[in-house]
């Protein structure tokens, strides 16, 4: 998002903001949804960390790993990123008690949509390892660094700084997709509108009432991305002039 | 029991398979709306006046960063609220279109502000109305390298299409849910919905690649 579009954003989440405020549906919906919108606090940020994790090893396993586990590490990319969300979460929440694995529908909801976004973030990861400089490869070994040292102290700090920006989109698209868990009864925002939404029938307050709240949640992340990215370059180029 | 039972498989998977032409016909519907409105909402955001241009870009933001499920829920909702009541299945087509314009016209975007300068000045040279100058000269430019992008766009609208099963349209998924409750057997069904969702992603990347390929070799030979 270019920051001209982010003032845009802002100023047009302010008219909404006072329209929704206007309602007179806003005092009365407002504290339900927002215990809602706490849940997709909740999975947004568990979905977060998992799907770095996840990606993080992924990526680093497809690059580097003896076959098996490369094997293993394109296996777990494709399928995640060839079917729907919607779908691994319901094969999830559906099939696992199956196999004797019978989890909150919250946790089957961080591990889904972790597992999923980690799938593509994967690529990002490779991608932005890759588009580290040969030179400074050549380096490690001319230090006698070995692989691991190698990635930990001078190629990943790099490559992280190239992979933020990317990051934050996934980060919104994961933020997105928690809209799905109420479908598998978790009391997320989503599913908050949708039950008031089924008594009272007061469909454009509710729903404009969660668009914004979303639309909120979604530019505080693009804003963190954005210090991020300055504190990580910064970081950056005070590591280069030593 | 078992955890994978054959016969109900082979029984399931008719009704499947005509499942999964709901999904492709809204997967094809859903994205001609956004292939269209999306080259509109990209033009009125580059070229419109100020009126339009700067709400566009709003308006885009908001969809894109609001979650789908909702804008098809809104949809669905909000029409009977005003006398008009839709089919689930057009207000989840155009729910689709809509969300996966507003990506689109990034792509549009793209490929718009990727023609030379000089194509424009000639246009202006030659007298062509903003009409001709676009269709003639500028979209047939822009379009071909942006094919891919949107062909992304196009598998990814494919696999949000399960969320119009929310709205209880007869897609795979929803007939996957049902299958399973009416037998008390998800396994299968789920499975092979993502299964099936698997085989189709991995054609059509491959059909994308195919075509990058071909593009990038007549716009070398250019």
């Amino acid at each position: 998002m270019q920051l001209r579009s982010l003032t845009v954003c802002a100023i047009i989440a302010f008219a909404a903001g006072l329209i929704v405020a206007s309602f007179a549906g806003f005092r009365e919906f407002l504290p339900g949804l927002l215990q809602g919108a706490l849940i997709t606090v909740e999975i947004t940020l568990g979905g977060c960390v998992l799907s770095v994790i996840a990606a993080v090893i992924a990526a680093l396993a497809k690059m580097y790993g003896p076959w098996p586990i490369r094997w293993l590490a394109v296996v777990y990319i494709e399928i995640f990123r060839g079917t729907s969300a919607l779908v691994q979460l319901f094969w999830l929440f559906f099939v696992l008690p199956r196999f004797g694995l019978t989890m909150e529908p919250l946790t089957v909801a961080i591990l889904a949509l972790g597992l999923n976004v980690g799938a593509y973030g994967a690529e990002v990861v490779r991608g932005a390892v890759a588009a580290v400089p040969r030179g400074q490869w050549e380096a490690t070994i001319a230090l006698n660094m070995n692989r691991a040292q190698a990635l930990r102290r001078i190629i990943l700090p790099q490559a992280v700084v190239a992979m933020i920006p990317p990051w934050g989109n996934l980060f919104i698209e994961l933020l997105k997709a928690t809209a799905i868990v109420s479908l598998i009864t978790v009391a997320d925002l989503a599913f908050r509108a949708q039950e008031m939404n089924a008594t009272t029938y007061r469909t454009v307050e509710i729903f404009s009432i969660v668009l914004v709240i979303y639309l909120a949640m979604a530019m505080l992340i693009t804003i963190g991305m954005r210090r991020l990215e300055g504190l990580a370059a910064k970081g950056l180029a005070r590591g280069r002039s030593h | 029991m078992k955890f994978w039972d054959w016969p109900f498989t082979f029984e399931i998977l008719p009704m499947l398979a005509w499942a999964s032409l709901v999904t492709l016909e809204a997967t094809i519907l859903g994205f001609a709306i956004a292939a269209v409105l999306g080259l509109a909402f990209a033009i009125g955001r580059m070229f419109g006046p100020a009126w339009l241009s700067v709400p566009l870009a709003g308006f885009i933001e908001f969809i894109r960063s609001t979650p789908l499920l909702i804008q098809i829920f809104f949809l669905f909702f909000v029409f009977p609220e005003f006398g008009i009541s839709l089919p689930a299945m057009t207000a989840g087509v155009m729910a689709l279109g809509l969300h996966y314009a507003t990506y689109c016209s990034e792509v549009y975007r793209a490929g718009l502000a990727n023609i030379a300068r000089g194509q424009w000045e000639a246009c202006t040279a030659l007298n062509l109305t903003a009409f001709h100058t676009f269709r003639d000269v500028i979209i047939p430019q822009a379009i071909p390298p942006i094919v891919p992008a949107l062909g992304n766009y196009f598998v990814a609208l494919f696999k949000d299409t399960p969320l119009l099963s929310a709205i209880a349209v007869l897609e795979l998924m929803q007939t996957a849910k049902i299958i399973g409750s009416d037998n008390f057997r998800y396994t299968e069904p789920i499975t092979i919905v993502g299964l099936i969702f698997l085989i189709f992603s991995l054609a059509a990347a491959g059909l994308i690649r195919l075509v990058e390929m071909r593009l990038n070799r007549r716009i070398r030979r250019a």
